[in-house]
């Protein structure tokens, strides 16, 4: 505990005058066309943005993917759209994902200002997933389009353990010379779908 | 080594110091559009200022807090006094486990501790992941760029690192092909590895959650196959809220690349069901800083690079030439607080255009700061004869109007006639590169009374 508490008490030391908090209470960002914000947005990071009316219109969206043809392993998380061929539930160890070739999982709140999508790792056995497959779809309520990084915030609770992240697009590097290459070590390309109004 | 001299060398090879240079404004300038569709763009980096000023003056509070949350999140919390200790409690957590082969994310406090070599005397074998810190690891040097790690170096570069490391075909330099080589390098990394190590966004206090930010997923993917994360970082990294986030997720990437945000914004409360997750506080000189009233806002720094890539004399010099973890502007005032004399160069770097202060997101005043650093070195007795010197000569000829029109007279009638040698020559730091401007043929003072009469 020594060094705890001499940090503590360094940082003690320094008195500083209050400064307070600022409000986050603000005038933010609000589009007119949120849905279209959120597609442009994602698609120039490189993913891709569908909306539809059902699940069933999702999937036959998703044959048109250049890769789901060729596609064998399949772990889906949404039954509407397919049930894929992975059954999550056997799998104990997330080092037996590595051959998924497409993940089709719920994302909670799509933000139009970045094209992100909030996801959770709630009822999904293996995070790893998100990561590890070559191809991901994720599939929110169109009714769940924010404006913005505050809205989203609003709506998210961290009360107990769990990860979170916003994802927008799919894996990307550009170290090498900037050249921007897609596909760094995650997914190959990203899909999101809209249902709803 | 100082930073004129190693700059030398960067710009030896023209065509590469251009590269670099326009390269790095290409990045500066996609900074500027992404801030422009944020009408609350200015709000914004006021708003990120204030939160970390906020944080500042209620640290210990803020870092009793957020050990506390990570701790019933199930996170062990450790602390660490200087880069020694961090290393130890580091290797401890790894030695205890057994672990032998480590998958490392994106921290520029590992760097600053040099942990890899002292994991790797210790038999461990480290593996960065980024693929720019892979690319300047394999090639055994350390990032030019906190973002851009492997920015100095170019493709056919990288081709022949992977050809020796990775054995892809010699000569091969496209970036396609490259990078898709790394992707299996390292999806075999990540498949073998037993514990994974992180950077820190930030850290909340409220939740106990830290938030890692990358492009390319790999330290998500690293920390979610193994069982063991451990996460290091400053204490500098906390912030209040998780609703603070919003301010600092939608200032990073834009400020940093302009992106709209990073691929990846990943939060992290508590270890994956059956694993483990530690975090490492560490200190190593922030506190100094914190005590200090003209660079503590350097620690409100969330590493964007976007001073850097504005910069004149980053841009044009290199990374490298700053021989200092964090390079640029922001690397200029943190250096030379953990040690003057060794990095007494850096605030000189400088053209105090002001440039770096316009662009950070969190409205450091970055050239203040360097020029206050210039006062204190001079203070310490620090600056190198070349400048003391002239400084000296300076100031006696602007205390002294006589001398100061004798100079005067000199320059205008007298410099111009010598001969080339006497101007451009070893003495005249001022002169290498630069050619003097024409002197007019009458001062001022001549002009007015030749107007005004006498
Ligand atoms: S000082 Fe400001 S601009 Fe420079 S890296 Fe830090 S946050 Fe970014």
């Amino acid at each position: 505990m020594g060094s705890r508490d001499d940090i503590l008490r360094a940082v003690r030391a320094q008195t500083l005058p209050d400064k307070p908090a600022p409000s986050l209470d603000q005038q933010w960002i609000r589009y007119d066309d949120r849905r279209t914000q959120f597609a442009t947005v994602l698609a120039g990071v490189g993913g891709r943005c569908e909306f539809v009316a059902d699940g069933a219109e999702a999937a036959r969206k998703l044959m048109e993917h250049p890769a789901y043809d060729a596609a064998k392993r399949v772990a889906s998380f949404v039954p509407e759209i397919t049930r894929g061929n992975v059954d999550l539930a056997t799998i104990g160890d997330p080092h037996a994902l590595e051959d998924v070739d497409f993940a089709i999982l719920r994302g909670e709140i799509a933000v139009a200002e970045n094209g992100a999508v909030w996801v959770t790792d709630a009822g999904v056995r293996h995070r790893a997933l998100y990561f590890i497959t070559q191809h991901l779809v994720l599939v929110v309520p169109a009714s769940a389009l924010v404006d913005n990084m505050p809205q989203a915030y609003e709506r998210l609770q961290f009360t107990g353990p769990g990860y979170g992240a916003f994802l927008s697009g799919p894996s990307k590097t550009a170290d090498i010379e900037q050249s921007l290459v897609i596909g760094a070590h995650g997914p190959r390309s990203m899909t999101v779908f809209c249902v709803g109004d | 080594m100082n930073h004129p001299d190693l700059a030398l060398a960067f710009i030896a090879d023209k065509p590469r110091a251009k590269w670099h240079d326009e390269t790095l404004w290409f990045v500066r300038s996609k900074r500027d559009k992404a801030a422009w569709q944020l009408p609350e763009w200015e709000l914004l980096r006021e708003t990120a200022a204030a939160i970390k000023a906020h944080t500042m003056s209620h640290l210990a509070d803020y870092l009793e807090q957020f050990e506390s949350q990570a701790q019933k999140l199930g996170v062990k919390v450790h602390w660490a006094n200087d880069a020694a200790e961090h290393n130890a409690i580091v290797h401890g957590i790894l030695r205890e486990r057994g672990v032998r082969k480590l998958v490392k994310s994106k921290s520029m406090l590992t760097e600053e501790c040099h942990l890899n070599p002292y994991l790797e005397r210790h038999g461990i074998e480290v593996v960065d992941t980024d693929l720019g810190e892979r690319i300047v690891q394999l090639a055994g040097e350390s990032p030019s760029h906190i973002v851009l790690p492997a920015i100095h170096k170019k493709k056919e570069d990288v081709g022949a690192i992977f050809h020796e490391h990775l054995h892809t075909p010699e000569g091969m330099s496209d970036p396609l092909f490259l990078a898709e080589a790394a992707r299996q390098h390292l999806r075999d990394k990540f498949m073998q590895a037993d514990a994974a190590l992180t950077g820190v966004n930030f850290a909340v206090a409220e939740t106990g959650g830290i938030v890692i930010c990358t492009n390319e997923g790999n330290a998500d993917l690293g920390v979610s196959l193994p069982k063991i994360h451990i996460a290091c970082m400053g204490i500098e990294k906390l912030i209040p809220r998780a609703a603070d986030l919003s301010v600092f997720l939608r200032l990073l990437a834009r400020s940093a690349t302009g992106q709209p945000i990073t691929t990846y914004s990943s939060h992290f409360h508590g270890p994956m069901p059956g694993g483990e997750m530690h975090i490492v506080l560490v200190d190593n000189g922030r506190t100094d800083l914190l005590g200090s009233d003209d660079f503590r806002r350097s620690l409100n720094c969330i590493r964007c690079g976007a001073c850097m890539n504005t910069c004149p004399v980053y841009r044009r010099s290199g990374g490298h030439s700053y021989e200092s973890t964090v390079p640029g502007p922001i690397g200029s005032i943190l250096a030379p607080s953990r040690d003057a004399k060794k990095h007494g160069s850096l605030p000189f770097a400088c053209s105090l255009c002001g440039s770096c202060t316009d662009v950070c997101p969190v409205k450091i005043d970055i050239h203040h700061q360097l020029l206050t650093w210039r006062k204190e070195i001079a203070h310490r007795g620090l600056l190198p004869r070349s400048k003391s010197w002239g400084m000296k000569v300076m100031s006696r000829v602007l205390r002294s109007p006589r001398l100061y029109a004798a100079s005067g007279w000199l320059a205008r009638k007298v410099v111009p006639k010598l001969p080339r040698f006497m101007i451009y020559n070893p003495l005249n730091a001022w002169g290498k590169r630069r050619e003097l401007p024409e002197f007019p043929r009458e001062s001022f003072r001549e002009q007015f009374e030749r107007r005004h009469g006498k």
